[in-house]
């Protein structure tokens, strides 16, 4: 068991309690846990990273050499997801009208403890508080040249949780299975041992140019071939010592934000 | 009505203004030099506009885009009135963007142009530094030219909207030691303020306090350390600000990433 934090879903304070985050049940979690739904359980801002899986950078081929990008990537390429897109654990994924898939972004979120400005990387887990799940969602688009807003900034678009695992808890942050499963299927299956920068090194080289501060969440990166999702789709991603996050992806008038799928 | 938020005597207030004075909340009458200025609204969600002005994009050699450039700044990025910011010793060129800031005033989505003032709460000022020697071409502009701490003074004030009669024909100017280097004219956005309401609430929900900063006229200039670079927009105000280097940070600046100052946004 792991001393957790978790905010049910209407109630103001933070509860911490203690959970088994290497139960894998597959969406079991719909029927053991009727009514527990989540509110994410960080409050800060969102930012994520851009190509931090070797996979996901090799993907892109010679491409990278080529206009637009000319060259590969030198710093972390961050962007971030707005306080419009944060739902939490078992709260609906909201599928545009206009939009028939939607691709999942399996990423670990580290969650910052204090204010982080130029750390190094042998300090960088002194600014950890713990780590959570995020399901960065994408309406699918193949250029990276341009950020991302209309693809990544819609509501409802970035499911955290279902809580916050504290850092002792998990032993080796950077080699830690993640797992997508669409309806019970894995579909993806990747570690951040294949991160190109570790946590660490990632924490030093971001806040080398901007400060995180208490309870934002840094995401780690996707990995390559983020699953597909569309309508009526459960949704679960599986972390190693963290938990399971999920949530069920529904048409977007059909969707009551912050109420039960 | 102007409005802002400032610390003084060991607390944070809101102030109005009043004949060139601060009135905070509990009645206090106060200078301007008295306080500490901070960014009138507390940032939350903050679009900002690349390539909205068509003299702009011309200067960066870009034909002005079909559709509105929009980037997202974090809350570590902003600061207030009169507030320091750093530029790393060994960039060759940061330079400012003095830009008209849109605050939401109320919750909405999918606003058509003709209702999108309803949701105006009011106007500042933003000056949108950039640094360009960290351009790379992936989410361009990518957050370490364009989210850097300290890099976005915005203020002083908050000015209601009912007070700006006409905010599409404002005057937009930047001087850098006093010497005018930059002037525009808020007319000549390409994507105008109801435009930009209709297309971000399009796809998602504006809150109240997100700020919209609405993109830069010609005339950059580089800046150093030691300017004082003031950006000023008619009707709304004067946002000073100071360019201090390293040493004040205590830092030892990475500079890695070269390219050239031209053709970039």
């Amino acid at each position: 068991m792991s001393n957790v934090q978790m905010k049910r879903h209407g109630i103001s304070y933070t509860k911490e309690t203690a959970i088994d985050p290497s139960y894998t049940g597959t969406s079991a979690i719909f029927d053991q846990t009727k009514g527990l739904v989540l509110d994410a359980p960080t409050s800060g801002t969102i930012y994520g990273t851009l190509l931090n899986y070797k996979g996901a950078l090799s993907s892109l081929g010679e491409a990278i050499h080529e206009a637009p990008y000319k060259k590969p990537p030198k710093a972390p390429i961050m962007y971030i997801k707005p306080a419009n897109t944060v739902i939490g654990h078992c709260m609906p994924i909201p599928c545009p009208i206009d939009i028939d898939e939607l691709e999942m972004g399996a990423s670990l979120g580290i969650v910052i403890g204090k204010q982080a400005t130029n750390v190094s990387i042998n300090e960088a887990l002194n600014y950890v508080e713990g780590f959570t799940i995020v399901n960065d969602v994408s309406v699918p688009h193949e250029s990276i040249y341009r950020p991302a807003i209309k693809q990544k900034a819609r509501d409802g678009f970035c499911p955290v949780g279902p809580w916050v695992v504290q850092k002792c808890e998990v032993k080796n942050p950077d080699h830690l299975g993640i797992r997508v499963y669409i309806n019970g299927e894995l579909k993806q299956e990747n570690t951040t041992s294949n991160l190109i920068r570790p946590i660490q090194h990632l924490i030093a080289d971001v806040t080398e140019f901007m400060t995180l501060a208490k309870g934002d969440v840094l995401l780690v990166g996707i990995p390559e071939n983020a699953p597909i999702a569309k309508k009526g789709d459960y949704v679960r991603i599986e972390i190693d010592q963290v938990g399971f996050l999920e949530n069920q992806i529904v048409a977007e008038d059909e969707v009551k934000l912050g109420g039960k799928v | 009505m102007k409005r802002a938020r400032i610390a003084y005597s060991g607390g944070v207030h809101d102030a109005v203004e009043e004949n060139g004075l601060l009135r905070l909340n509990d009645g206090r009458l106060v200078s301007e030099d008295e306080v500490i200025w901070l960014p009138p609204v507390q940032p939350r969600t903050v679009f900002a506009l690349g390539l909205n002005y068509a003299d702009h994009a011309k200067e960066l050699a870009f034909n002005a885009p079909e559709e509105p450039l929009v980037f997202l700044k974090g809350p570590n990025t902003f600061v207030g009135h009169k507030a320091e910011t750093h530029r790393p010793d060994g960039v060759d060129y940061m330079h400012y963007e003095c830009e008209l800031a849109i605050v939401i005033g109320r919750k909405t989505r999918n606003v058509k142009r003709d209702d999108a003032y309803h949701y105006v709460e009011g106007y500042t000022i933003a000056n949108d530094y950039a640094i360009r020697d960290y351009l790379e071409n992936y989410y361009r502009p990518n957050l370490r030219v364009k989210n850097r701490d300290t890099c976005t003074p915005i203020g002083p004030w908050l000015t209601d909207r009912e007070d700006i009669k006409d905010p599409m024909n404002l005057q937009i100017r930047t001087y850098i030691n006093d010497q005018l280097t930059q002037e525009g004219t808020t007319k000549d956005m390409i994507f105008d303020i109801p435009a930009l309401i209709e297309y971000l609430s399009s796809f998602m929900t504006l809150d109240k306090g997100d700020i919209i900063l609405t993109g830069t006229p010609e005339g950059l200039k580089g800046v150093k350390a030691g300017d004082k670079v003031v950006t000023e927009i008619e009707g709304i105000g004067r946002l000073e600000n100071m360019i201090v280097g390293d040493s004040k940070f205590n830092r030892k600046s990475k500079v890695d990433v070269k390219e050239s100052t031209v053709n970039h946004n």
